[in-house]
């Protein structure tokens, strides 16, 4: 299998050879930006790849390229960004399989005036520009306050299943959803408990139920983990509390879309990757064109996302998560 | 009837007792817990540690353990889980029946390390564990299925309500029934206690340990596939991590239940009491307002108590014994 796709790609290398030694003279071509993804045939990936070709008819000049090793790993990546260096492209945007074993090639890669930059999974610094992470703990604790909020009409008591007590992430999101919470428009909202279903079906149902139990007049619970605001949905219709006490959180959509869609959930967030897709394209334009160079505190135009500013050592966050409801929960189940 | 009376004077009442005061003492800080509809509630979450600790039970019984009951629950669970997905039109009952019959092949082939492998069944368990654990990765891909795959009757199937219970509670009870009957009653029942109460006089009359070994671990099993159509149903959702751990609650539960863990002796319905007992630590520290920090610890420090004092009873009763045979 392996020996077939090197064959493969040593192939493909020959063909855009002569391919490229052709579109120098042309000298018109759209920017050729790649979206390298950490495997083929996810759906999340193939999400990505749809955002990247928004972005692409968008800007006009550009022609959006996804690619990916047939499986999770770095070896295979190295391969592919060998080959991509071979076809002169104008950008990569890597998910990368190993934060480190890509540096090397990628360094290439730049030497050869290719932008490099990472999303989802990132490179460490000096293997590549930017890295794009989808969000950071202050927006998404922030946003979790308002979904619960615009479920409950600002009004009542609400309460957070979070997986476990050590987990970092976890607590910063918590940590802001206090802050959020003291905010005027809150006034008639409390944020009454913090509990910890270790991200385990049957304990995050039982603190669900005990929830409920114990706060008779609670209006809401918010749960950023997936196996959380699952099984507190389930628990929330087998104790009849539909409607009574709201729910929102974290949730892949393929996994929640049940409960979205009967109402039981309103709406929750993740980062969307047709968002990632779309940014990176849109960066990697900006950073070939040099519109920007990249540096801490550059601001960079990123269509419908709005603008995103380049952090310390070009971490760049790319904004708050993406809203799922009735609406459009179908259509990103279908992805991830 | 004696020997029903004489059997309850041992752990279970003490542990009744015991259970009797938790229960009391959690209703003080969470007024409400002991009312008729939580009881159903709890005896509901209850039911599948009940099934599963009773398979654990027969395992003990012969001085062996089984580390892998968590993994295949949750290999069994995915199993059905995954059929109800791509056959929707497919009987739950059938769905159920495979299961069993998943969690039964799993359970045998423990069966088979231990009895003709010579693997010691903490060992044998232990790899099974992470093997049937890998397989349940393998079989989804590491995606679950949830909710939105899964039919209506599937996720019905544990609730019911026929006489106040639900179909849950219904299969812990026949279950229950059933393994009492057999571990009191029939030839194979009580070659397993012989096994346990000295291995070598039991093959000096002919008891096969061959054929123990494969009954115990594939009753676990079969207990475990149940479990797992159960579990997955109940939760709506068979995700890969599903009863993780569990396998260590079901041996409290016997041990709580005053199953020795060397092996010969104990009974079910002290099990059933003992999981009870975990079941009603399980539904009460959410509610009982403690800081969830402390949450592990209490529950340790009150499963270890209740051992504790259960043993001192039955010391107190063998010294009483003794005592009156002196005299």
């Amino acid at each position: 299998m392996k020996k077939l796709l090197t064959v493969l790609l040593a192939l493909t290398l020959v063909g855009t050879m002569f391919a490229g030694g052709q579109q120098e003279d042309k000298g018109d071509q759209p920017l050729k930006i790649v979206l390298l993804v950490k495997s083929l045939g996810n759906g999340f990936f193939e999400a990505v790849a749809d955002g990247g070709v928004e972005a692409a008819a968008e800007l006009g000049n550009v022609e959006s390229i996804y690619m990916g090793p047939s499986s999770a790993t770095a070896e295979g990546q190295i391969d592919i960004i060998e080959t991509l260096i071979a076809q002169r492209v104008d950008g990569i945007a890597i998910s990368a399989n190993d934060r480190d074993a890509l540096i090397p090639v990628t360094k290439k890669a730049m030497a050869a005036g290719i932008q490099v930059i990472s999303f989802d999974s990132g490179i460490a610094a000096g293997g590549r520009t930017i890295d794009l992470i989808p969000s950071v703990s202050e927006l998404i604790g922030r946003q979790q306050v308002q979904l619960i909020a615009e479920l409950t009409d600002y009004k009542g008591q609400v309460a957070v299943l979070s997986a476990t007590s050590q987990a970092t992430n976890q607590n910063a999101w918590i940590e802001w959803m206090y802050e959020e919470i003291k905010d005027p428009k809150y006034k008639d909202m409390e944020l009454v408990e913090v509990v910890y279903g270790d991200d385990a079906a049957d304990k995050s149902y039982r603190e669900a139920v005990g929830l409920m139990q114990k706060y008779p007049n609670l209006s809401g619970i918010i749960s950023p983990t997936t196996v959380g605001v699952l099984a507190a949905s389930k628990a929330i219709e087998d104790e009849n509390m539909k409607g009574k006490v709201q729910i929102t959180g974290l949730g892949l959509p393929s996994e929640m879309q049940h409960y979205v869609e009967n109402g039981t959930c309103g709406q929750m967030a993740l980062w969307n990757p047709v968002d990632l897709g779309y940014t990176s394209t849109m960066i990697l334009e900006a950073l070939i064109t040099e519109k920007v160079a990249g540096n801490e505190g550059d601001m960079i135009k990123v269509g419908r996302m709005g603008d995103v500013k380049v952090g310390t050592d070009g971490v760049t966050v790319m904004g708050t998560p993406f809203v799922f409801n009735k609406e459009n929960i179908a259509t990103y189940a279908a992805m991830f | 009837m004696n020997s029903i009376k004489e059997l309850l004077k041992k752990r279970e009442i003490t542990l009744i007792l015991l259970v009797i005061v938790l229960a009391v003492a959690v209703n003080m800080r969470a007024p409400g817990f002991v009312g008729g509809e939580n009881i159903n509630r709890i005896v509901n979450d209850t039911s599948i540690l009940i099934m599963v600790a009773i398979g654990q039970f027969f395992v003990i019984l012969t001085g062996g353990i089984d580390l892998s009951v968590g993994s295949i629950i949750a290999f069994s669970g995915m199993s059905a889980s995954m059929i109800n997905q791509y056959n929707p039109s497919m009987p739950v009952f059938y769905v159920l029946t495979i299961g069993i019959i998943v969690g039964l092949v799993l359970g045998a082939i423990n069966g088979l390390l231990v009895a003709y492998g010579k693997v010691p069944p903490i060992i044998a368990t232990l790899g099974t564990m992470s093997i049937y654990r890998g397989f349940t990765f393998v079989l989804s891909k590491g995606q679950w299925v949830t909710a939105h795959e899964m039919t209506e009757s599937y996720m019905n199937l544990p609730k019911g309500n026929f006489l106040g219970m639900s179909n849950l509670i219904w299969s812990a009870l026949l279950i229950s029934a059933l393994m009492i009957y057999f571990s009191r009653y029939t030839r194979s029942g009580r070659e397993i206690y012989a096994i346990g109460g000295n291995k070598t006089a039991a093959r000096f009359v002919g008891v096969s340990e061959k054929k123990v070994n494969m009954i115990i671990f594939s009753i676990s099993g079969a207990l475990c596939g149940i479990a797992g159509v159960m579990w997955t149903s109940r939760y709506a959702a068979a995700v890969n991590e599903t009863a993780a751990g569990f396998e260590l609650m079901t041996v409290a539960a016997c041990v709580l239940g005053g199953v020795n863990i060397a092996g010969g002796a104990g009974a079910i319905p002290g099990v059933i009491v003992g999981a009870l007992f975990l079941g009603i630590i399980n539904n009460a520290l959410p509610v009982v307002n403690f800081s969830p920090f402390y949450q592990m610890l209490i529950q340790g420090v009150i499963v270890l108590s209740a051992m504790f004092i259960n043993t001192m009873m039955d010391k107190r009763k063998e010294r009483q014994l003794l005592n009156r045979r002196s005299l």
